[in-house]
């Protein structure tokens, strides 16, 4: 069999491609999803249940705090090691009898996958839920390519089926309910029974008796990883319904699409992450189906195996000193549900594929922060800091969003000749905050607000796009007649 | 002890108040309270929204005015700007290269503490009434600003002491923990999310019953107190400082009077 051998991993400063983008402005996709109700019912309700059950299981464990402690040094002794694990990893999955592709970005990645299905002579996969994939737009390229693929996570199920775009990393189908999902099934399943009722259980089984045909007819399998052990060359995936089981042993070939950053050094590294990544994503202490596989066995299971290490960015991101830790990401999307901006917009406003404060983060860092709209979304955060203390590998989140505004506004400042209103006001709060003396003077003014605020002691507009925005919802109160400092000197203090 | 107090730019210019019931609180402990004429604002707005060239120098300004006048300690009635002056300042130093402001500004920073942060862990305040005189007798809630809970880790340390002013009625907030939605220039680059999260602020605060919110940080509960505002509510916000400052002799204003114009009638 021929392989796409795409050479050693390089350090090469290339940026990722795919579904990383946000193709509008953060803002105004925001402003859109905050206005479907359903949708921020739906979001409300699901982020607050598993988030409590997050905290519950969490709290049941003395050494919560060290496993974080454990997951972050691994994770940054892993990236710090990164090109030896990965061949260590090559070396172990290519002698237990695997084939390993190296992808650059996202093109080459969905170039090398669609050739190992054609080579198979099969136009049908099976999919295992994966990021991976999602990020590089690979059913999209199958399709038109005319290689028909299916997903086999029940929510992944729901979205493909709706033409839909997930909207969180672990609950694709989180924005919607059960009687849209029911509607979907009726719409888009061929043999169901035209009396579903919208009962979480009869949902299942009209899924899992349309699942059933594909998984003892499909040659091929696409899956993603979790993890990938070094020293031993295995890789794993997490899973709740077992579906993803089906196809990691059914299909005669397996291929597994995996981020390079998702390498672990030894088998003993699980113990860790597998107590931090079930408790942190669906609240449980461990989750319903670990399945774990090295190399090919005559008789038992894929006869092919290949595995599609993809960089798409990650290299661009390791090299960023102040935003590298992101690449620490376990994907368990603690993140995203304690965080009070995707419970408000829902995960399509972030427009690429990992949505959240990891997205607002992560997706910039793949693309450079010029990439389309990817600037915006670095703000899509109140900095409340919630997203650090849930993540379970310690990723600051908070401090890579500032870091990651300074480089928006040093890319906006070289592409832009006249100053934004931001830079005005930013200049304006720069020169009255840079000296007491200055302040002083500013602060003489504060009558004058007091008059422009009126009778009712209040300011109800301001003018210009970004103050004007402040007082659409706040009323702001009317100044004092007489700053502190001002008090303190008449007052005879100093 | 002799404490250097840090206003902040929004306290002294819209809350002047609050201040001056941090200086009274302080005083009425027998401190000397010194007010650095240099300061003006930590420059936490700049650095947050990615000016970090600006920032460094509100900062750098803030790290000389503290270094210009002699004290034991500092404080600020503002969880974020302690923050602020606590983590950012060597970050902003040190993107520059600078390492000698990056030691001034740690310098700095190891002495400044939020007002409860000192009351409690340094000055041993542990009952209001009894040790500050505190009276304050209507039925408040708690907001806990997200940079003193998660930054500063000031855990209880804000609400006990409110528990403990004289004829005080803390009510428990629903969903305390879940940020107003201010976040600086965030409620205006992203203000309809801002709004969102401000309304649910809101309807919790509502359905307290209480007639006021109270907290530790100016300008969140200038972001609160705005919405309830607009939204005609009868509830108003008030700083921790001015609740603890409050005295039978000398009360803050009753919470229906409660003038948002941060005491401007006073
Ligand atoms: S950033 Fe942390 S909390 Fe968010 S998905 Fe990744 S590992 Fe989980």
């Amino acid at each position: 069999m021929s392989t796409t051998f795409m050479g050693m991993p390089a350090v090469r400063d290339t940026a990722g491609h795919g579904n990383l983008h946000a193709s509008e402005p953060f803002p105004q996709a925001a402003t859109r999803e905050l206005g479907n109700a359903q949708l921020r019912s739906n979001l409300r309700h699901a982020t607050h249940t598993i988030r409590d059950k997050r905290l519950k299981v969490v709290g049941e464990l003395d050494d919560w705090e060290a496993l974080r402690d454990a997951g972050a040094a691994t994770k940054n002794a892993a990236m710090a090691n990164l090109p030896a694990l990965l061949e260590e990893f090559e070396k172990n999955f290519t002698a237990r009898g695997g084939v390993v592709h190296w992808a650059r970005d996202a093109e080459e990645a969905n170039r090398i996958v669609t050739d190992l299905v054609r080579q198979t002579g099969s136009d049908e996969v099976v999919k295992v839920k994966s990021m991976a994939t999602q990020e590089i737009g690979l059913n999209e390229h199958l399709e038109s390519e005319g290689i028909a693929a299916f997903e086999t996570d029940l929510a992944e199920l729901i979205v493909q089926l709706g033409e839909d775009k997930p909207s969180h990393i672990l609950v694709p189908a989180i924005h919607k309910n059960r009687t849209e999902v029911k509607d979907i099934f009726l719409r888009q399943m061929p043999q169901v029974d035209p009396d579903l009722t919208d009962n979480p259980p009869e949902l299942a089984m009209a899924a899992r008796a349309h699942l059933r045909k594909k998984f003892l007819s499909a040659q091929v399998a696409i899956s993603g990883a979790n993890f990938a052990l070094a020293d031993t060359g295995t890789l794993g995936v997490v899973e709740s319904e077992g579906n993803g089981r089906m196809c990691l042993t059914l299909p005669d070939t397996l291929i597994t699409v995996m981020g390079i950053e998702k390498v672990l050094p030894t088998a003993q590294d699980l113990e860790v992450f597998m107590q931090l990544l079930p408790r942190s994503s669906t609240g449980e202490r461990m989750n319903p189906y670990t399945s774990v596989w090295t190399g090919v066995t005559e008789g038992d299971g894929p006869k092919n195996m290949h595995i599609v290490l993809i960089d798409n960015g990650r290299t661009n991101a390791l090299a960023d000193q102040y935003g590298r830790t992101a690449l620490n990401c376990i994907r368990c999307s603690a993140c995203m549900n304690v965080c009070p901006v995707y419970e408000r917009t829902g995960g399509h406003a972030y427009g690429s594929t990992y949505p959240g404060p990891i997205g607002a983060i992560l997706s910039p860092l793949m693309t450079g922060i010029e990439a389309e709209d990817n600037g915006s979304l670095p703000y899509a955060s109140s900095l409340c800091g919630a997203c650090y203390d849930a993540c379970p590998v310690k990723i600051n989140i908070p401090d890579i969003l500032v870091h990651l505004r300074g480089e928006d506004v040093a890319a906006q400042h070289q592409q832009r000749k006249l100053p934004s209103e931001m830079d005005l006001l930013m200049k304006g709060a720069e020169i009255a905050l840079s000296s007491g003396k200055v302040l002083n003077l500013m602060e003489k003014a504060l009558p004058v607000g007091r008059l422009a605020a009126g009778r009712q002691k209040k300011i109800k507009k301001l003018p210009g796009k970004l103050a004007g925005a402040w007082t659409s919802s706040r009323d702001i109160p009317a100044p004092p007649a007489q700053s502190f400092r001002d008090w303190w000197k008449k007052e005879g203090r100093g | 002890m002799k404490i250097a107090l840090f206003a902040t730019c929004i306290v002294d210019a819209m809350y002047p108040s609050v201040a001056r019931a941090t200086v009274q609180i302080l005083e009425r402990l027998g401190h000397e309270v010194v007010f650095p004429a240099g300061q003006a604002c930590c420059g936490q707005m700049h650095t947050n929204s990615g000016y970090f060239d600006a920032a460094r120098k509100v900062a750098e300004n803030h790290v000389h005015a503290f270094e210009a006048v002699e004290y034991d300690v500092a404080v600020a009635p503002s969880g974020s700007c302690v923050a602020s002056v606590r983590h950012q300042h060597r970050m902003l130093a040190e993107r520059a290269g600078d390492t000698d402001l990056a030691e001034r500004a740690d310098a700095v920073g190891a002495t400044t503490y939020e007002l409860t942060q000192l009351l409690v862990d340094v000055l041993g305040v542990t009952n209001a009434a009894e040790q500050l005189g505190s009276y304050f007798p209507h039925t408040i809630t708690y907001h806990p600003s997200c940079h003193g809970m998660r930054l500063l880790r000031l855990g209880d340390r804000q609400l006990d002491l409110l528990k403990t002013v004289g004829g005080i009625d803390v009510v428990e907030l629903p969903d305390a923990d879940q940020c107003c939605g201010f976040g600086g220039t965030f409620s205006m680059k992203n203000s309809q999310v801002s709004t969102a999260m401000l309304e649910d602020k809101a309807a919790s605060i509502r359905s307290t019953g209480a007639s006021l919110c109270s907290g530790g940080d100016a300008s969140c509960l200038m972001h609160i107190g705005g919405g309830l505002s607009r939204a005609g509510d009868a509830a108003g916000t008030l700083h921790l400082a001015e609740i603890l400052a409050s005295t039978i002799d000398s009360p803050a204003p009753a919470p229906a009077a409660t003038d948002t114009t941060t005491g401007a009638t006073r």
